[in-house]
């Protein structure tokens, strides 16, 4: 027996020995568990604010953490900023670059945005609430693939996910990659961070999620169940379950502890893909966005539905939780940007 | 053919729908990506009534992928113009869109020209219904790929995933057997990359991954389930979409009092704010009121070092790299150094390699005694906090002042 057959075989025991580890601790269902929990009831939410002024789809958008402001990017390439309150545009920032990926906005001091490019990788900087461009950093042109989310983790360090299936942490004063975290077999297409900074978790096409050691730099743990491309992926608010949404319809919720999947929720007449999700403050309420231009809400304990959020004309591409909890809002390719609660 | 109302009963009895609305929104979604289609519509959506519908052909169905040319729209369209009936003639947005098909194919009218009439000579030969039920349904294919200007066209993909390269089921292959010479390379797609067989090195690391995990110890499910629904039952009342916030949401009565109430710089906190840091001294330090508090408690007993210490490893993780090195020498000056002002109490272990580390600084150097500290908190200051008269008297606050206001 050659010595790849050898390997291969101590491989598939380890892995025999790791599903069975697991099915001793599936003692019970989550279901099973919440069945006496009381209902939550229907949720329904209005729309509290309609912000038009994109002109094309909207791909992504973000809230900042003073929960007043998020900013979202179309493609063709503009960056809104926008007052939600109010209601009204703050800026809009034309970029250069052909296709953007993503957006978001990190710490109040610094008011920073990071925006990543599908067509040339490379990450651009903003400082201040007016449009005043930074820094336009090159280093980034070694990845091999295009950048599909980031995520500030402070004032000077980003992490990215890429479709050349790799994550990697950047200095932001240096532009230069601290880590690269390998393992995902398909590109990885969106993250989040842990609410301690100390981990990240990545979503691929691969259909496997991962847990990553951010100062360890290597794979903690991963999370097999889906059967198609995860598109979306967050943290449950105490960062010990991450729940995950994918072209199979199904949003997943995983547990790290217990290293498997604790519930699955879908519906037989939901059969279009899920393309972002959010935990409400409590967690008890998850909202999964699809392109069938609705948001669903579930009972993320009971696994049921409790709600859906419909206005969009066209596939909901984005959306968020304020930090305090206070409100969702929804982008779309329909061009418009929703706030509901 | 069939009618929407039955298209709806079906799907609500086979799938167990319960409301009429969700199944018609099911339906229009089938109908929008061209299985079913109106007979007498462009616009592809269900709808409950007496309106026919028709079965797609399978030749035309999304999953054979489908991405036709425009040379493809041409020759339908030119075809229609063809057929004298009255019922196939084009519509606005058709004329325009041949009326521009034609500019772009100057040079190539002439063999589209032709494609054209040979189909047209082909359909004759074709049975009189026959004909036209599959009229209808190349019509309902081009409503699919070439959408009614207003109607959503759900052939578009994600850019992300076109960029993906590997999509080899999409079929190139022109709707009406048409070879092209001259297949225009859209620049999205790119050749695909090569995979990588597996080395005895990835299987190694896989291996030694493998036992990692192995060695990690699971917890059973009942009792993670049990955490996670304490978890959201405690936090319930701090959730706005579940609870109603005091005074009001300020997105829905355009009230911002909660806000100003909650804003970080409040040296009043309300009783359900310093509730919260009750559950956990990771409240109490993530909320800067609460680490104010708690920081102030520890001085008034000459025990803030730790603190202090637990928040200067914190920042120390968020400075620019060139500050760095500094930082870790002002934070072994202080608290760790022989003789520091502010010695914190870590054990001969912690010690040994914190001074290790500072020989070689990061950002992580001080993260195992920062590790250790946090425990001394949790079990000792922390507890002592909650049941400090400071904090008490916070907790009890607004009935103090109740009280007093009567």
């Amino acid at each position: 027996m050659g010595e790849m057959e050898q390997l291969r075989q101590e491989a598939e025991e380890l892995k025999k020995q790791i599903a069975d580890a697991r099915k001793a601790c599936a003692d019970t269902t989550l279901s099973q568990v919440t069945s006496s929990m009381e209902v939550v009831g229907r949720i329904q939410m209005r729309t509290r604010r309609t912000l038009r002024g994109h002109l094309a789809k909207i791909y992504a958008m973000h809230w900042s953490t003073d929960s007043r402001y998020c900013c979202s990017h179309q493609k063709p390439v503009r960056l809104f900023e926008w007052d939600c309150e109010r209601g009204r545009e703050l800026g809009v920032l034309p970029l250069q670059v052909l296709f953007q990926g993503v957006c978001f906005w990190d710490p109040p001091k610094s008011k920073q945005v990071c925006s990543s490019s599908c067509a040339k990788p490379s990450v651009v900087f903003r400082r201040r609430v007016r449009i005043s461009f930074v820094r336009c950093n090159d280093a980034t042109s070694c990845l091999l693939g295009y950048l599909s989310c980031c995520r500030f983790l402070d004032d000077n360090q980003i992490v990215t996910s890429s479709g050349d299936t790799t994550c990697v942490l950047w200095d932001i004063e240096t532009g230069t990659q601290k880590c690269v975290f390998v393992g995902h077999t398909g590109d990885c297409m969106s993250l989040a961070v842990a609410p301690d900074f100390r981990l990240f978790i990545s979503g691929a096409c691969d259909a496997t999620a991962k847990l990553w050691d951010i100062r360890e730099g290597m794979c903690r743990q991963t999370f097999i169940g889906h059967e198609s491309d995860i598109n979306a992926i967050c943290f449950f608010p105490n960062g010990n379950a991450i729940c995950t949404g994918s072209d199979d319809a199904t949003c997943r919720l995983f547990d790290l502890r217990a290293d498997q999947e604790l519930v699955a929720y879908s519906h037989e007449s939901i059969i279009c893909g899920i393309t972002s999700v959010a935990f409400s403050k409590s967690g008890r309420l998850l909202l999964a966005g699809y392109d069938d231009f609705n948001c669903n809400t579930w009972d993320s304990m009971k696994g049921e539905r409790v709600g859906v959020l419909s206005g969009h004309d066209n596939r909901v591409s984005c959306l968020g939780v304020t930090s305090d909890g206070m409100a969702i809002a929804t982008g779309s390719w329909d061009s418009f940007l929703k706030i509901w609660n | 053919m069939f009618l929407g109302a039955d298209i709806v009963q079906w799907l609500m009895k086979n799938l167990s729908i319960e409301d009429p609305g969700e199944a018609i929104h099911l339906g229009s979604l089938i109908a929008a990506q061209g299985y079913i289609f109106p007979i007498s519509d462009h616009v592809l959506s269900l709808k409950d009534d007496g309106t026919f519908y028709r079965f797609q052909a399978p030749y035309f169905w999304p999953s054979n992928c489908w991405e036709p040319e425009n040379t493809d729209y041409a020759i339908y369209l030119c075809k229609r113009t063809m057929q004298n009936k009255a019922r196939l003639e084009l519509a606005d947005y058709e004329a325009e869109n041949l009326a521009r098909l034609q500019r772009a194919f100057a040079r190539k009218w002439e063999f589209i020209f032709m494609q054209a009439e040979a189909q047209v000579k082909i359909d004759r030969k074709k049975d009189k219904t026959e004909r036209k039920i599959l009229d209808s349904q190349e019509r309902a294919f081009w409503d699919v790929h070439r959408p009614v200007p207003g109607c959503v066209n759900t052939t578009e993909m994600d850019i992300r995933k076109c960029r993906r390269m590997k999509n080899p089921q999409k079929v190139k292959k022109s709707v009406y057997g048409i070879t092209e010479d001259s297949q225009s390379q859209s620049p999205v797609h790119t050749p695909a990359q090569a995979v990588r067989k597996t080395t005895k090195d990835d299987l190694h690391k896989q291996i030694s991954f493998l036992n990692l995990q192995i060695d990690r110890h699971c917890l059973k499910m009942s009792k993670v389930a049990e955490s996670l629904i304490s978890y959201s039952e405690q936090y319930v009342e701090y959730d706005p979409l579940l609870t109603q916030p005091e005074p009001s949401n300020p997105w829905n009565t355009d009230d911002t009092t909660l806000w100003d109430l909650e804003s970080r710089l409040s040296k009043d906190p309300s009783q359900q704010r310093v509730k919260r840091w009750g559950f956990s001294m990771d409240e109490v330090l993530k909320d800067p009121v609460g680490r104010d508090q708690f920081l102030r408690f520890l001085e008034s007993e000459f025990s803030s070092e730790n603190l202090r210490f637990w928040l200067a490893v914190q920042d120390l993780k968020k400075r620019p790299l060139q500050e760095v090195a500094d930082r870790i020498q002002e934070i072994w000056q202080e608290f760790l150094a022989p003789g520091a002002p502010s010695a914190i109490n870590l054990d001969s272990h912690s010690y040994e390699k914190t001074s290790q580390n500072v020989k070689d600084p990061g950002r992580y150097t001080f993260e195992d005694a920062q590790e250790h500290i946090y425990k001394l908190m949790k079990s000792d200051s922390y507890a002592r906090f909650l049941r400090s008269n400071a904090y008490q008297d916070l907790l009890q606050a607004r009935r103090k002042v109740a009280f007093s206001q009567d």
